[in-house]
């Protein structure tokens, strides 16, 4: 029985199985419809996160499957005090598959050690959210044709953005990426990626501080919002959301092959003139993220 | 010079560096075992300059030679039996030490969940970077 708890848990190989079934989804859904029938998942969402758990519900529902859960910590027994081991202890008799969200970093591997069903971590505080790095993966797959060989651009909170931290870990893997970070110093990359993972496996990269510099060398640019819960201060929160926003003017410095992407939701990071951008494919992205959890159910319920 | 009787089955640990000999009989909880202890503090020594030493009169097995690796690898530890050194044991990093550290990260799951093992594991042997399994938070010795 296997497990999702980082993007790093599959091989490049096992990944591309994955993105095979994804786009195999996106031509046949039919094909899926039933596949999952029968089967439950259930959601333990121990803080809110509507569109991870509508995307889980979404997939497994596509997939003829049915779905249980609660939505925030205060609807569960988490309230009374009840362990993340005994939760998915008594969850893996009600379910056959579990995706767990909670604000304590490293709770979906405790509940992944004490369950009998597969677990897939939907997201743990500032530490992984898998299912995003691999929505990711299979947009940049679906829309280059491969992952590799591109310059992708990563703009926005580099330091606190934990999607940006998997996704650089996970693109790494892959032949001639390289990098060009975008962020005011204050949210510049942590030093242990720079140190332990860049310059270790000799990547190459950049770190800017101007979008428009280097916007027009981009195969992919990777947008984040700045994260007001990740601030202890206002004042600090209000005067550095605004330094990155992409808008057309800048877009019109980007190659006509440059796709956007950003794990939403936005806040005013891409003006909503950018949307009607054949290069904006973040809405796409999250249909993608559908497909993939679909496919990773399938996957880990072992049904191809 | 500071005299120190001999012990007839226990461990000598050697070449403590200064000053962390205390923190070591913490960590190999030497205060709740019933068995005789000499720490001696800044010994001369031709090597270091100065060094600890901890000679515990006890079973071997009842040390865990894990939590001195994870302290100090260097040490030297020799195990006494009938008065004599019957084996130097070589210590190495261990690759995972359980409930020896703390993960002391306040969003990691292990400050709310009951009775879970502190899990540390050694992710750069090189560096002696050792990260809580759950939430990776590197850990930073306060010694």
């Amino acid at each position: 029985m296997k497990h999702l708890m980082s993007p790093l848990d599959f091989s490049t190989k096992e990944l591309d199985q994955i993105f095979d079934i994804a786009n195999d989804i996106e031509k046949n859904p039919k094909k899926y419809a039933h596949i999952c029938d029968g089967k439950k998942l259930s959601t333990l969402f121990y803080e809110p996160s509507t569109r991870t758990r509508l995307s889980f519900e979404s997939a497994m529902l596509s997939l003829g499957g049915s779905v249980l859960g609660f939505s925030d910590s205060t609807s569960s027994s988490a309230s009374k005090g009840e362990s993340v081991s005994d939760t998915i202890r008594i969850l893996s008799c009600y379910s056959d598959i579990c995706a767990i969200r909670h604000p304590k970093e490293g709770a979906p591997l405790v509940a992944a050690s004490k369950s009998t069903i597969p677990v897939i971590n939907a997201g743990d505080g500032g530490h992984q959210h898998p299912t995003q790095t691999l929505t990711d993966l299979l947009t940049i797959r679906s829309l280059k044709g491969s992952l590799g060989n591109f310059t992708i651009g990563l703009c926005g909170d580099l330091k606190f953005g934990r999607t940006v931290h998997s996704l650089i870990h996970a693109l790494i893997r892959y032949p001639n990426v390289s990098f060009v970070f975008i962020s005011p110093e204050e949210l510049r990359i942590p030093d242990y990626l720079r140190e332990d993972v860049l310059n270790k496996n000799n990547i190459t990269y950049k770190e800017v501080s101007k979008l428009d510099d280097v916007i027009g060398t981009l195969d992919l640019l990777y947008m984040t919002r700045v994260q007001k819960e990740r601030f202890f201060n206002e004042e600090e929160y209000i005067r550095l959301k605004d330094y990155y926003i992409l808008n057309q003017e800048k877009m019109n410095l980007a190659k006509s092959s440059m796709f956007v992407l950003h794990p939403l939701p936005r806040v005013n990071e891409i003006a909503v003139e950018v949307d009607e951008d054949p290069r904006a494919v973040y809405f796409k992205q999250v249909q993608y993220g559908v497909y993939v959890r679909m496919a990773l159910i399938i996957t880990l319920l072992e049904l191809v | 010079m500071l005299n120190v009787g001999q012990i007839e089955e226990g461990i000598v640990l050697d070449h403590i560096k200064a000053g962390k000999s205390l923190s070591l009989y913490h960590y190999l909880q030497l205060d709740k075992l019933e068995c005789t202890t000499a720490i001696i503090k800044n010994a001369k020594s031709t090597k270091m300059g100065k060094k600890d030493i901890l000679k515990i009169e006890c079973n071997p097995s009842l040390l865990n030679m894990d939590v001195i690796g994870f302290i100090d690898h260097t040490i030297t530890v020799n195990v006494i039996r009938k008065g004599k050194i019957s084996e130097k044991l070589n210590l190495e990093l261990p690759k995972e030490i359980t409930n020896i550290i703390k993960c002391k990260n306040p969003r990691c799951i292990t400050s709310i969940e009951q009775e879970l093992p502190h899990i540390f594991i050694l992710t750069d042997h090189e560096k002696e970077i050792y990260r809580c399994k759950y939430c990776e938070e590197k850990y930073i010795s306060i010694d």
